[in-house]
């Protein structure tokens, strides 16, 4: 049984490299009435604030927001990646996040190469990262593009070789960008039926988007952030209304 | 030069004529994986056509190493203990050392990548510092009118050894910098990359090791079995390396100024230690050597292998500065790590 619990999490941003105050007046504008000070006075973006929510086998979380509301920073921290200044995140179950299609994959290197890396960084064993190697090569119709370095390939090969990377690896908690739904069509007539194996396979999917029918289609449950908090949560349905109404209001 | 079509094909079959001699082992190619890193392409594809039984097991999750439980507290001293705090440090070098495999392959894979398209690969390391020896010992030999048959042997270990060393330093410096994509997109060990400078470092120090080899035999310069003193030196190193890869990684991916400080400061350790000179040579000014810790590291590896056993003073020196650089770092690590992601 997977379980995903985000208790009261909040994550701060702290903005070390722009050094000018009016550099973050300008880039932070946006984030008006987030600029924060942590305990030690530095200045802070309040990035996520007391997000909670509980899910289990077979719930499908979706995320809604304007860009900047906090929802790739929120799967990031999911995954892991981002450790809460308050809070906790505890998660039965393995997880995988596929948040952008580098997926932390080394240009330089070639193809098989970074097939390889990802089999280690998931703790493969050899023979089962040949395996990978295989499924993702066929996917990918990478040809004898595969012991070239990534950095040759075209865009397509690129977000082709990503994809099936991040497919071919079958987590119990599957977190998601929106970029695994954007492709040309006949990208996603290919992907779709692999997207939705690995998708269906996941026992949690946690799901960011800007593309309401996508999240409508895959989604049970729905949280709307707004500014890093939780502006709404319930049925997926009731909260897209909300969500839509709020945008055309706007 | 990679050509993208059919030259391909060419330029990696002549790689095959490396790799068909491979092939004729091809019962034992795990023996032989220890070519990769200059076999290039050949050697990797062995590898991967290496075909242990199992191999039909399904990708399913319950196979896979993926951790099945994940719990991510806050390290901010308002919301966890000490206690908690270290105990999510420890968990970090545990897991950074249950991915051995991924940290030896990623310093390889760095070697490689260096050397990707070079002739001489990696044995560019090893030229380069036979010629850089060669001449600093005929210029000093010169200038000092040092005898050579007792300078060279010293020089040519002195900076073998320190290239190693400030390499290391100045490697450590991009630990986490350097793998800032993958920090930002999957949960991994920060040791793991500390594990990857480590290794690459090694690689380039073993590379270097034939040119020592080479101007003792021509000097007639055998330490004898003192030699293997040097063991328990090198390993004290290898602790210290992890300490600074952890320490110099976490500093300069906060403080971008931290990298050129550390490289002027390695640039003065390099004159002021024992490396091109003698420590003789100062005479009744070597006191202020035991101010060098760089010395007394230096020393613990550099003395047996020239057939000199280090003085326990030196060695408790060396191993002082080392406890105190660890723990100095190890409580950095607990303070800093829940913060690195942030700072890429």
């Amino acid at each position: 049984m997977a379980r995903m619990v985000a208790e009261n999490v909040s994550v701060d941003f702290p903005l070390y490299h722009g050094s000018a105050r009016s550099l973050k007046k300008t880039v932070f504008a946006r984030a008006a009435g987030r600029l924060g000070e942590d305990s030690a006075h530095r200045t802070v973006v309040q990035a996520l604030r007391h997000i909670n929510f509980s899910i289990g086998t077979g719930d499908r979380l979706g995320l809604i927001g304007m860009n900047g509301a906090g929802k790739t920073t929120l799967l990031r921290t999911l995954a892991g990646i981002y450790e809460p200044v308050a809070g906790r995140v505890v998660v039965d179950g393995s997880v995988s996040a596929l948040l952008d299609t580098q997926l932390g994959m080394n240009p330089e290197l070639t193809g098989r190469e970074n097939i390889m890396l990802r089999g280690l960084y998931s703790g493969l064993s050899r023979p089962r990262i040949r395996q990978l190697e295989e499924d993702v090569q066929e996917f990918a119709e990478l040809g004898e593009f595969m012991d070239l370095p990534v950095r040759m390939y075209s865009s397509g090969m690129n977000v082709r070789l990503g994809f099936g990377l991040a497919t071919a690896i079958k987590p119990q908690v599957l977190l998601m960008d929106e970029w695994f739904l954007a492709g040309d069509a006949r990208f996603m007539t290919k992907a779709s039926g692999r997207l939705a194996s690995v998708v269906e396979g996941a026992e949690i999917l946690v799901l960011s988007s800007h593309q309401n029918q996508a999240i409508a289609k895959w989604c049970t449950r729905v949280i709307w952030l707004d500014h890093g908090r939780v502006r709404a949560d319930g049925e997926a349905k009731e909260v897209l209304d909300l969500y839509m109404g709020q945008q055309q209001a706007a | 030069m990679l050509i993208q079509t059919r030259g391909v094909v060419q330029g990696s079959l002549a790689r095959d004529l490396r790799g068909g001699w491979l092939i004729l082992h091809a019962g034992r190619e795990k023996a032989w994986s220890w070519l990769a890193p200059w076999c290039d392409a050949v050697a990797v594809r062995q590898w991967m056509e290496y075909r242990p039984e199992g191999m039909d097991q399904a990708l399913d999750p319950a196979a896979s190493l993926l951790p099945t439980h994940m719990e991510v507290g806050t390290s901010a001293p308002a919301g966890a203990t000490t206690g908690d705090r270290v105990r999510q440090a420890m968990a970090d070098v545990a897991g950074g050392f249950g991915l051995w495999r991924l940290g030896l392959t990623l310093g390889w894979l760095d070697i490689k990548l260096r050397y990707r398209g070079s002739m001489l690969g990696p044995f560019w390391l090893t030229i380069s510092t036979a010629v850089w020896i060669g001449a600093m010992g005929a210029l000093y030999g010169l200038l000092f009118h040092q005898d050579l048959h007792g300078y060279l042997p010293f020089l040519a270990l002195s900076l073998v050894l320190w290239t190693a060393l400030g390499g290391l330093v100045g490697d450590g410096c991009n630990t986490f910098l350097q793998s800032e994509g993958t920090i930002r997109s999957m949960r991994m060990p920060f040791f793991v990359y500390a594990i990857r400078v480590v290794v690459r470092t090694v690689i380039a120090l073993a590379h270097n090791i034939p040119v020592v080899v080479v101007v003792f035999a021509l000097f007639g310069a055998w330490p004898g079995m003192r030699a293997l003193w040097c063991v328990p030196g090198f390993m004290l190193w290898t602790v210290d390396a992890f300490a600074v890869c952890i320490a110099l990684g976490s500093l300069c991916a906060r403080f971008r100024d931290v990298p050129p400080i550390v490289a002027s400061v390695m640039q003065i350790a390099f004159f002021i230690t024992p490396i091109m000179w003698q420590p003789q040579q100062l005479g009744k000014h070597n006191w202020w050597l035991k101010l060098n810790p760089f010395n007394d590291l230096l020393e613990v590896v550099r003395q047996p292998l020239l057939g000199a056993t280090p003085s326990a003073h030196i060695w408790e020196a060396a191993l002082a500065f080392s406890a105190a650089f660890c723990v100095l770092t190890a409580m950095l690590f607990v303070r800093v790590r829940g913060r690195l992601a942030f700072w890429m």
